[in-house]
């Protein structure tokens, strides 16, 4: 079957096309190169229209039982979003911890194809894709949390052979079915286990005796040497502490120059300057990163409203608990594995903090000039629901709508806003489409997706052009799978499955000896048991996995 | 359709195989370090069992086969009925849901399907859990963290025993745990007289304190101890003999502790407003906090009812007592309780699944009832459609979620009876409609 998506004005800037009117055609679920001669089965005209590829979400909490959480915690935010069944869809619930059908249903519907599961712990693997294997239309994947875990921490207090904890990570990947490492606040989750309530990058674990930094640069390391595509996915140490920024500087210098992303940057991009010690640092990181290119972030935009946090950070989470709104925090330390914590918050935009917050993402996104090592996230939903995402474009498109939303905040965050103010920069659509899709499409080495050259899957989003980008880009005319039509203006026409993306880097096989033994010591499940087998996934979930090619293993 | 989803006999099977890493599913926390035989004629745990897993396992299927009105009739007749009765019901109930991932799943859609109801056979125990959960919040443990951390464990007027007999042993005192910082000798301190303690013993377990009320006084006297923690001056206080000194040695010790446990089990529980004595063991974690690390760890949890929440919960946003009658769903913890609507008359069919142990009865109606069973479910009488189904993890491979709600675990097919899973039988239910 030949399908022609003729004369849209095509955004693929993997391929270095910026805008140019041309043909599209797509065979057995494929983009392939033009046949102008061959007679399509279906032609759909998109005179006018704006093609990308299918977005690409690279942090989005969306599976995993602190979700799970989170929507057992928070029935009412449900209760206002009920989704009803058709013959089509499941019913669900929607609002900032949707369910997990209604998550799969409203990315299609902005034109999402691929979402990123960003906080998998290792424990609750099986679970997390389980959530994903019942979150239909986009493909997915998750990132193996490590660096709090107590096998690694062991490891590397005894300052075990470094080929033996690159094994251990290789072998993570594989037991958790995951395509990345993240590391969250490097020991922290640990150490607040032994009730220690503050890890600072440089400061000693109280029981293990190893620094943040160690975490950060053996588990940075360990992942490049083993070729994996997407560096340590990196959540710092003082998420949302006041003063933070001069950690999260030290901690890209402290990379030595191997690639790491830093994630969520908003939440740690905070100075203590001004009357209310409380200030934005996204200046200073954007000066450090724009000239350290080994170093890729993520935003996490905060937009105002009510949403819940979710994170693995359980001490920091613990920390920000009587933020919380409503007062009902969740926090849980995990399996010798973890931890995480769940705090449901409203942000307002005359609170002068949550004001901030907004101002420094928004600064962080218009003073970065490499967009290939940016990437547009909420942190969904730490930051505001994924839903949000075509009213951030619009704010980074739209200087005159910023400058209206900057009116209508905190007055004090106002007067500390002179910056943003200052900021003329308007993003292009090709820079949203590498923010959205190439840029995370390359940085986690998915092959085929985030573009639209010959030979990729045929993953697109057709848009009308729209000078109001928020609704252009919350009401794509058609979203292609594989190239079948499954959005319709908007609504989904076709319920499809997704993929499940993981990487597996060579490992020495040996490595399950000593880990047996720790799994039958002092761990309460069996380490046969706590691997995620491909049948789980392929037939208990009805879905499929993709094994994403990597580089090979360095020493 | 008999023969697609029955299982077909497996010709040229081993006359007996022995099975590692088994696990349990008649038992919330999922052991699933059990060693299982099968030989030509029954399942016997060889190594890690418990009076409990033992019971489950080797339990005698007895003879049985899908009926309509009385009379056995073919896998296929049975389901072409109930999906018959189904497709009448106004208001079906999905009652039991005593299975796994796949079986939760499958209820679910065939519920959204139909308009029905979903609850657990033992949401009313969860929903201690859940009232407060949804109100304050709360700071939970695992398993293996409090097998590996706690030098205090506190056990707050549950039989933890009875529920799970291997808990003692394997969490409370390990042979080995992983931090040396961690005291070697556990302090066990039970409130509540006469709770089921199994053998209270083992090399990790120091002292051991009983403050002597009621079980049902638990909350009561962590509602002191908390107070005292926080410096308040009581009157002398009684409850049930405890003493105010007896409270203010346990204050002590939980501010010395370094890593506290509060341990309850929400069956256990069983008297009115239970849900404040959990408050109460979740205040006194929440309240610890601010000076040392301490948490919360709930129990029970078998049946598949910590399957159930949480598959529900993903699924439709809520954890159970769901109405999809609208066709979205609706959330209400007192409307939604299958337990009340039966006792009340509300619903016109009761849909039961009780895939797990012959104990999950459906409750009394006078409403027609569809049951999928395990083989011997004790039924007081026969309903209106009976499907024998295997049990997770004996019959069939599956899925299930452990009762600290982070751990999910693999279940084996053990190949005991030719019964098919009752995901199976729901889809094929929801097929035929």
């Amino acid at each position: 079957m030949l399908i022609k998506l003729s004369g849209g004005k095509v955004y693929d800037p993997a391929n270095k096309v910026s805008g140019e009117v041309r043909d599209i055609y797509v065979e057995d679920g494929k983009i392939v190169a033009a046949k102008p001669n061959a007679k399509p089965d279906a032609t759909y005209d998109l005179k006018g229209r704006i093609v990308m590829a299918g977005a690409i979400d690279p942090h989005t909490h969306i599976g995993g039982g602190k979700m799970t959480i989170a929507r057992a915690l928070l029935p009412e935010d449900h209760r206002g979003d009920p989704v009803t069944r058709t013959e089509l869809t499941r019913a669900g619930s929607g609002r900032s911890v949707p369910s997990t059908h209604v998550t799969g249903y409203r990315y299609a519907e902005m034109g999402y194809t691929a979402c990123f599961e960003p906080a998998m712990l290792p424990a609750n693997a099986r679970q997390a894709h389980m959530e994903m294997g019942d979150t239909p239309m986009v493909d997915k994947g998750a990132f193996a949390m490590l660096g709090s875990d107590d096998y690694f921490l062991r490891q590397l207090a005894a300052k075990a052979d470094f080929e033996a904890i690159k094994d251990y990570v290789a072998w993570i990947l594989h037991a958790s079915q995951a395509i990345a490492i993240k590391v969250v606040n490097p020991g922290g989750i640990s150490a607040f286990k032994f009730n220690q309530r503050k890890l600072d990058l440089d400061e000693e674990h109280v029981y293990y005796k190893v620094t943040p930094r160690q975490i950060i640069l053996t588990l940075a390391r360990a992942v490049q040497e083993l070729g994996v595509t997407h560096p340590l996915h990196i959540h710092g140490c003082n998420l949302g502490v006041p003063g933070n920024i001069d950690t999260t500087l030290d901690t890209v210098r402290a990379a030595e120059g191997l690639r790491i992303h830093m994630t969520h940057t908003q939440f740690m991009s905070y100075g203590t300057e001004g009357d209310k010690k409380f200030s934005s640092g996204a200046a200073r990181l954007a000066e450090l990163v724009n000239k350290t290119p080994n170093v890729s972030i993520d935003v996490g935009q905060v937009l105002f409203g009510q949403t819940c946090t979710a994170s693995g950070d359980s001490m920091r989470q613990y920390a920000i608990a009587k933020s919380a709104h409503p007062k009902k925090p969740v926090i849980m330390d995990i399996e010798c594995d973890a931890g995480c914590g769940v705090v449901p918050m409203r942000y307002r935009d005359k609170s002068f903090v949550n004001a901030m917050q907004w101002v420094i993402g928004l600064e962080t996104f218009l003073l970065f000039d490499d967009s290939w090592r940016i990437f547009l996230t909420t942190d969904h939903p730490n930051g505001a629901p994924f839903f949000f995402y075509p009213h951030l474009i619009r704010l980074l498109m739209d200087k005159s709508f910023r400058d209206d939303m900057l009116q209508k905040i905190n007055p004090d965050a106002q007067a500390q806003s002179s910056l943003l103010k200052s900021l003329t920069r308007e993003y292009t659509l090709d820079e949203i489409a590498i923010l959205t899709r190439a840029g995370p499409a390359k940085s986690l080495g998915l092959q085929n997706l985030g573009h639209l050259g010959a030979g990729a899957r045929a993953d697109i989003a057709v848009y009308r052009d729209d000078s109001d980008r928020e609704a252009m880009f919350s009401t794509p005319e058609y979203v292609f799978k594989n190239g079948e039509v499954v959005v319709k203006n908007g609504k989904v026409v076709k319920v499809v499955q997704g993929a499940t993306h993981v990487v597996r880097p060579d490992y020495d096989k040996s490595i399950e000896k000593p880990l047996k033994g720790y799994f039958d010591r002092y761990l309460t499940v069996r380490m046969e048991n706590f691997k995620l087998g491909d049948d789980e996934i392929v037939r208990g979930d009805k879905g499929s996995i993709v094994v994403q090619p990597i580089g090979s293993r360095a020493t | 359709m008999t023969k697609s989803i029955a299982r077909q006999a497996k010709a040229g099977r081993a006359t007996s195989e022995l099975f590692e890493n088994v696990t349990d599913p008649f038992d919330g926390t999922l052991n699933d370090d059990l060693v299982v035989e099968r030989t030509e004629k029954e399942l016997k745990v060889v190594k890690n069992g418990s009076a409990r897993s033992v019971a489950g396992f080797e339990r005698k299927l007895p003879e049985s086969s899908p009926y309509v009105a009385g009379k056995d009739v073919s896998l296929d007749k049975a389901i072409a009925e109930a999906a018959k009765l189904i497709g009448k019901a106004a208001l079906p109930l999905y009652g039991g849901l005593a299975t796994d991932v796949e079986g939760m799943r499958a209820a679910l859609a065939l519920a959204e399907r139909t308009g029905g109801i979903v609850d657990h056979a033992f949401s009313e125990a969860q929903y201690r859990n859940f009232k407060v959960l949804q109100t304050t919040g709360w700071i939970t443990s695992t398993l293996t963290e409090t097998r590996n951390r706690a030098d205090l464990i506190i056990i707050a007027g549950s039989d933890v025993f009875k529920l799970h007999p291997r808990f003692y042993e394997t969490i409370v005192s390990p042979p080995d745990s992983m931090f040396e910082v961690t005291a070697p000798k556990r302090t066990l301190v039970f409130i509540g007289k006469g709770l089921d303690r199994g053998v209270v013993k083992g090399s990790r377990i120091g002292d051991v304190i009983t403050l002597a009320c009621k079980p049902e006084q638990a909350g009561e006297v962590a509602g002191v101890l908390r107070a005292r923690l926080r410096g308040f001056r009581l009157k002398p206080v009684k409850i049930d003999g405890i003493t105010l000194a007896e409270i203010d040695v346990l204050a002590d010790k939980c501010k010395q502790a370094k890593y506290g446990v509060v341990v309850w089990a929400p069956p256990s529980l069983d008297f009115s407003f239970a849900e404040l004595a959990v408050a109460q063991f979740a205040g006194l974690a929440k309240d610890l906090n601010q000076t040392t690390r301490f948490a919360g760890l709930s129990l029970g949890g078998g049946e598949g009812a910590v399957t159930a929440a949480a598959v529900c919960t993903w699924i439709s946003g809520y954890p159970l007592r769901v109405s999809y009658a609208t066709g979205a769903p609706d959330y209400d913890p007192y409307r939604w309780s299958i337990d009340r609507m039966l006792k009340e008359g509300e619903g016109d069919l009761l849909v039961w699944i009780a895939s797990i142990s012959p104990d999950v009865a459906p409750p009394g109606t006078k409403a027609p009832s569809i049951v999928l069973g395990t083989p011997g479910l004790k039924l007081a009488k026969p309903p209106q459609v009976f499907i024998p189904v295997g049990t997770p993890g004996v019959d069939h491979a599956g899925r299930m979620i452990r009762v600290d709600n982070v751990v999910s675990l693999p279940l084996k097919d053990l190949g005991r009876a030719e019964l098919p899973p009752a995901a199976d039988v729901l889809a094929a239910i929801e097929a035929a409609l």
